[in-house]
């Protein structure tokens, strides 16, 4: 019987996912070392193919692209994080009250919860940030306010099927006060699927994060990848790099955060992945 | 099951959508009280969009200066009747403008659910009765990609490929207007047009759904029903037919109707990428142009869809489960 | 024996590199003759399954797999035949029964189309007469109403129905041999006893041979004519029913027997007649809201109890699933709140209490759980888990604490080692002694067992209650025990309380109840029973196959339309309880 870290970093998916991920979160922390330059500076001609002096060529208004890589790496990443974990705590407190307290309390947090999954999420979420002004700010609040439902659900199905173990009742029958139970007992047994379904959400929030700001509502005067592709979609014609690049750089890092949530789900629950 | 007791499910299914419905209006007026300016001039279109007797005139008839419940209640009864305001940028009804765009997003959706549901499960099938081999693999690592590349981007690689480079394909809009085609050709150049927008819009629902039908499949697979058919001495390609198919076919049907919001949410995107005259492309056309109006008024429009779209995914689901119990 | 139907010949089955041994099962030899019902004894890991599955060429591949031996059956050897023919032996010359009747079968396909699905695959039958064997095959196994059932889908039916239809299925091309593995296990103890009795009717009619695979003695007593007791993927020990039954030679095959509880009453110790817990016309209904016009459904778990239980008295609380009994015990305990009634303990009331004012009186009342794989936080060390109710009632200090566990561990047969290990470490045996410690340190005076024994393997059922009946002498504890089987009630309870539909339909000494059960229900549950002594005969208990659904309780005697002998009377009034010499009885006949 393996442990959870051999099944974890031992599988291959997930090693060419931590790869490119901490390299993406490196480049995104040493930005200003990487690239000083501000990306929205001219540094040259337009249209600068890839390969030259500017390794990665210029933009329609000679703007360096791996600056406007390396810090939209930044951006992207943090937005998502952020709201990521906003998401999280937000779902994971109303699906363990809902959870744990049931009754009428669970009624109208679940209802709430539903009717929020059953809008178009990402319309919702360019309503909210075309009232709120687009804004880094606001873009964490659209994407977590979107994002915050799969969290509760998971999360009171768990505390659920936690609650109505027999090691809940007999902490209940030893005399163990409520909130410790909750504390104690039941949240650490639902870590696992809320890790899984919280690092999957990491990439859900990057793809929304990239798909505003390729609409023109991303932060602004923050470079973002899906800023960059909106921007060099005009151009597709005469310099296909200005899209292809951020594109590609969405892509693997979106993947590679897929690859890690898979990788912790099989190495969590061994049973599938073992046979 | 009777007629008669379908019959009083579909209503009772109706009457459930009634606080779904009622809740995206709550939730649209709160967000134009969200929004700076007060409620009349938001309809209006904000600054300048509308004439001043206009804007008074929604002031009066919301009440403006009456509690935010009673403007509320006044939002509610105007909606009651279909009145969803006026768009002065766009000089028209706003129902008028939604229902005028409603059928391009239509066919883009149906397009795109049939083409990601039918070659998604077929993927998934596909793969789970190869698991573990290299075709298994190429699928699996396929529909790993394609869950993780952003819609507007697969749609602008294609139409880099196959309009710019190879010519293959319009790069936008519905059809050839000036060609003014009717009857059949009309037909064939939308369905031409068509192409590369449903390609876009499904990549990502078609790796869903391999996915979930290949899980769903070899879970199936493995249950006692299976080992009992096994026993009985059916083949296997009977029991993978009769047997695992329909069951492994019930979470993916449910997945589609649980995705149909993101779908329409996708359209936006892949409309204003490929110029498609639909709903999404109002919607794109509106947030810049500041029409709340419109933008709310599509919002709506969309939650109705997708209740009613899960209303009907209900009903597929009635005569594909016989648990499911409509008395 | 002449002739053998299937001989099995030094049989060896490989697991995969990963797992804790090589073999399932090693060089395994067996015969079923003509006619025979050939049981196969086993704990869970003996292998037994795996053999079952050997035969009909069923093995998960490619990771388990047939590495030696023959399994011949009519001439062939099963091990080298082709998929294609061994598919078309599968269905036609053997059949198979199975465990679980809830999911063998497929739910979205009518239960009269999947019994048509062997015949339509091994017989060139036409649909007319397709359906024609199907309904026959219906009345074979005593469903009523053929012509519904095979129109029903299988959620529609009880568990028993759904058996009888695996049976059908199994019987369809009357085959040569039918494997049967544990088919019986999953169901309600009257039901068993039915399966029991019909599996032997249509052997007998139909001529076939049996290998039922069991794990329980009183099953193969019932049913065996040969029987093979497995161990570790061996045989220990062979031969006929009777003959292992009375003498058995190994000492594997003495233990098993040993841990099947007989039905011989012995002399207990009564409690004293002080009452330590009373429980007064307490209710206990359940309502499940419905929404937008669904009606609301609501089951009236528990009906108006009173009972009594005296100091070191233990009572048993015997029904089948869906009598009450769990919900009474979880009412007492503070787990439910009942909707009418009270619990008084020690003169005490402690219904009405909250949750915060019910903490102190915990400690005069614990409880021991079904299923120790689920009781114990798999989280938390041995230590902590039973260190818990002391340090949730918090008056002790760490050090006194450590001590009072590790005095707990050892009383109940646990190290010092074991104390500093995760539940998943130990056995289920290991861990039910850990639940027990949990419930015991706080030296509480009544302790609620919850079917202790029904999670854990025959061996180690018969060492719980030993230690559960040890502990109760020793520290003078009142037992509230929850079970199913009344066999094991025997061994522990000094009164016994039979429930159905919510209600104690009868109530006795212990002894008094098995000697002279007055109640109907009561006189079909001990018929139920299956005891390890041979040559008894399959009991038909005569009773319907289904309780009635408990939201729509029968009028008048909530038994009469299960019961063989209800007159009139019991379709319109309710029997009063009337008195037994040690209890209570409800029924007119009995009055």
């Amino acid at each position: 019987m393996k442990t959870f870290w051999q099944r974890f970093l031992l599988n291959p998916r997930v090693i060419v996912g931590l790869v490119w991920l901490a390299s993406v979160v490196l480049v995104a922390v040493l930005a200003d070392v990487l690239t000083p330059r501000d990306p929205f500076a001219i540094v040259g001609a337009p249209f600068a193919r890839p390969g030259g002096a500017l390794w990665l060529g210029t933009d329609s208004l000679g703007r360096d692209v791996l600056a406007g890589l390396v810090h939209g790496a930044r951006t992207t990443l943090l937005i998502a994080v952020l709201s990521t974990l906003a998401a999280v705590a937000f779902g994971t407190l109303v699906g363990a009250v809902a959870g744990y307290y049931g009754g009428v309390v669970d009624d109208i947090l679940m209802r709430t919860t539903e009717f929020f999954q059953t809008i178009p999420s990402f319309l919702f979420a360019i309503v909210l940030i075309a009232i709120l002004s687009p804004s880094a700010m606001n873009l964490v609040i659209a994407i977590s306010v979107v994002s915050w439902p799969p969290i509760t659900r998971v999360v009171r199905a768990e505390v659920l099927s936690v609650k109505s173990r027999e090691f809940v009742q007999a902490a209940v029958v030893a005399g163990q006060r409520d909130h410790a139970i909750l504390v104690t007992q039941v949240l650490p047994n639902t870590l696992s699927p809320l890790i899984v379904t919280g690092s999957l959400l990491v990439a859900t929030a990057i793809l929304i994060e990239s798909a505003l700001s390729f609409l023109g509502l991303g932060a602004p005067n923050q470079m973002s990848w899906g800023f960059m592709i909106g921007a060099g979609r005009s151009f597709l014609r005469d310099a296909w790099w200005l899209v292809t690049i951020p594109g590609v750089a969405i892509l693997l890092t979106v993947l590679s955060i897929n690859l890690i949530g898979e990788g912790l789900n099989d190495a969590l629950n061994p049973r599938l992945a073992d046979l | 099951m009777g007629g008669a007791a379908l019959g009083r499910y579909v209503v009772r299914r109706l009457l459930q959508t009634v606080p779904v419905v009622l809740g995206v209006v709550i939730l649209n007026f709160l967000l134009l009280q969200l929004a700076p300016g007060d409620l009349a001039t938001v309809l209006a279109g904000e600054a300048g969009g509308a004439p001043k007797e206009y804007i008074d005139q929604l002031r009066q008839r919301f009440g403006q200066d009456q509690p935010v419940l009673v403007q509320l209640f006044n939002y509610l009864r105007n909606l009651a009747v279909l009145d969803l305001g006026y768009s002065f940028r766009q000089s028209a009804p706003v129902l008028s403008l939604l229902l005028a765009r409603l059928w391009p997003t239509l066919l883009l959706m149906g397009s795109t659910l049939l083409l990601s549901l039918s070659l998604g499960v077929g993927m998934g099938l596909l793969a789970a009765l190869w698991v573990r081999t290299w075709k298994d693999h190429v699928i699996s690592v396929a529909a790993v990609i394609f869950y993780a590349t952003p819609l507007f981007w697969i749609g602008l690689m294609l139409i880099l490929v196959f309009s710019i480079h190879f010519g293959w394909f319009p790069t936008s809009g519905m059809e050839d207007v000036v060609a003014f085609n009717e009857g059949m050709a009309r037909v064939v150049d939308i369905a031409h047009h068509l192409v590369l927008p449903t390609i876009t819009l499904s990549m990502f629902y078609l790796a869903l759904y391999a996915r979930l039908m290949r899980a769903s499949m070899l879970e199936q697979r493995g249950l006692d029903y299976v080992t009992t058919a096994r026993a009985k001495g059916i083949p296997e390609r009977t029991i993978i037919v009769r047997h695992v198919f329909r069951n492994a076919l019930l979470p993916v049907v449910t997945m589609a109707g649980i995705q149909f919001g993101s779908l329409l949410g996708g359209s936006v995107v892949v409309e204003s990428v490929f110029a498609w005259p639909g709903l999404g492309q109002l919607a794109y056309q509106s947030l810049f142009a500041r029409d709340f109006n419109l933008l709310l008024g599509i919002f709506f429009l969309s939650a109705c869809l997708v209740v009613i779209v899960n209303l009907m995914v209900d009903l597929i689901y009635v005569l594909l489960d016989p648990r499911i119990r409509i008395g | 024996m002449s002739d053998p139907v299937l001989t099995i010949d030094g049989l060896t089955v490989s697991l995969p590199p990963w797992s804790d041994r090589k073999h399932a099962v090693s060089n395994l030899s067996l015969a079923i003759g003509k006619q025979e019902i050939v049981c196969v004894v086993g704990e869970s890991g003996s292998g037994k399954s795996i053999m079952g599955k050997a035969i009909l060429g069923l093995l998960p591949k490619p990771h388990v797999r047939a590495t030696g031996g023959r399994i011949m059956l009519e001439g062939r050897d099963l091990l080298q035949l082709p998929d294609e023919d061994m598919r078309r032996l599968r269905g036609g010359r053997i059949a198979m029964i199975f465990q679980e009747p809830m999911t063998a079968l497929n739910p979205l396909m009518k239960v009269g189309r999947q019994v048509e699905e062997v015949l339509e695959f091994h017989t060139d039958l036409k649909p007319s007469a397709r359906r024609a064997r199907v309904l026959q095959l219906m009345a074979d196994v005593h469903l009523p109403d053929a012509e519904r059932m095979v129109n029903s889908y299988p959620h529609q039916l009880s568990g028993g129905q759904r058996q009888r239809i695996v049976i059908a299925m199994a019987l369809a091309l009357e085959p040569a041999l039918i494997i049967a593995d544990e088919p019986t296990t999953a169901l309600d103890v009257t039901t068993q006893a039915q399966i029991l009795h019909l599996i032997r009717e249509l052997q007998r009619a139909h001529g076939t041979s049996v290998l039922f695979i069991t794990h329980d003695f009183g099953v193969v007593a019932e049913i065996a004519d040969r029987v093979a007791v497995m161990r570790h993927g061996e045989v220990v020990e062979a031969g006929t029913a009777d003959a292992v039954l009375r003498s058995p030679q190994a000492d594997y095959t003495k233990a098993l027997i040993a841990a099947v509880p007989g039905l011989r009453p012995r002399v207990k110790d009564a409690g004293t007649q002080m009452p330590l817990l009373v429980v007064r016309d307490l209710e206990k209904t359940y309502v499940s809201s419905g929404s937008f016009g669904r009606a609301s459904r609501s089951v009236k778990a528990v009906d108006k109890v009173s009972l009594q239980l005296g100091r070191q008295a233990s009572l048993a609380l015997v029904g089948e699933s869906g009598s009450g009994k769990s919900t009474l015990a979880r009412c007492i305990i503070g787990l439910e709140t009942p909707n009418a009634g009270e619990v008084l303990l020690d003169g005490e009331r402690i219904t009405g209490l909250s949750r915060e004012q019910l903490r102190p009186h915990r400690r005069q009342m614990q409880m021991v759980f079904q299923d120790p794989f689920a009781s114990l936080n798999p989280r938390h060390r041995v230590r902590d888990i039973v260190a818990l109710p002391l340090r949730a009632q918090g008056r002790l200090d760490r050090a006194e604490m450590a001590k009072r566990v590790a005095e707990m561990l050892e009383r109940v047969g646990l190290s010092a080692e074991q104390g500093g290990r995760l539940p998943s470490e130990l056995s289920g045996g290991q861990r039910q002694r850990v639940a027990i410690a949990r419930a015991l340190v706080l030296r509480p005076r009544i302790v609620v067992c919850d079917e202790p024994t029904s999670a854990l393997d025959v061996s180690v059922q018969a060492q719980i209650l030993n230690l559960l009946a040890e502990l109760r002498r020793e520290l003078q504890l009142t037992y509230l025990f929850i079970s199913h089987n009344l066999a094991v009630v025997e061994h522990v309870a000094t009164e016994v309380a039979v429930m159905y539909l919510g209600r104690i339909v009868e109530q006795a000494r212990t002894a008094e109840l098995f000697r002279a059960p007055r109640h109907p229900y009561t006189k079909a549950l001990l018929a139920s029973v299956l005891t390890p002594e041979p040559g008894l005969g399959v009991p038909d208990v005569g009773l319907g196959d289904a309780m009635p659904d408990p939201a729509n309780v029968p009028p008048g005697c909530r038994f009469h339309p299960r019961c063989p002998v209800a007159v009139a009377q019991c379709g319109s009034a309710a029997p009063a309880p009337s008195p037994r010499p040690s209890g209570t009885v409800e029924c007119h006949l009995a009055a």
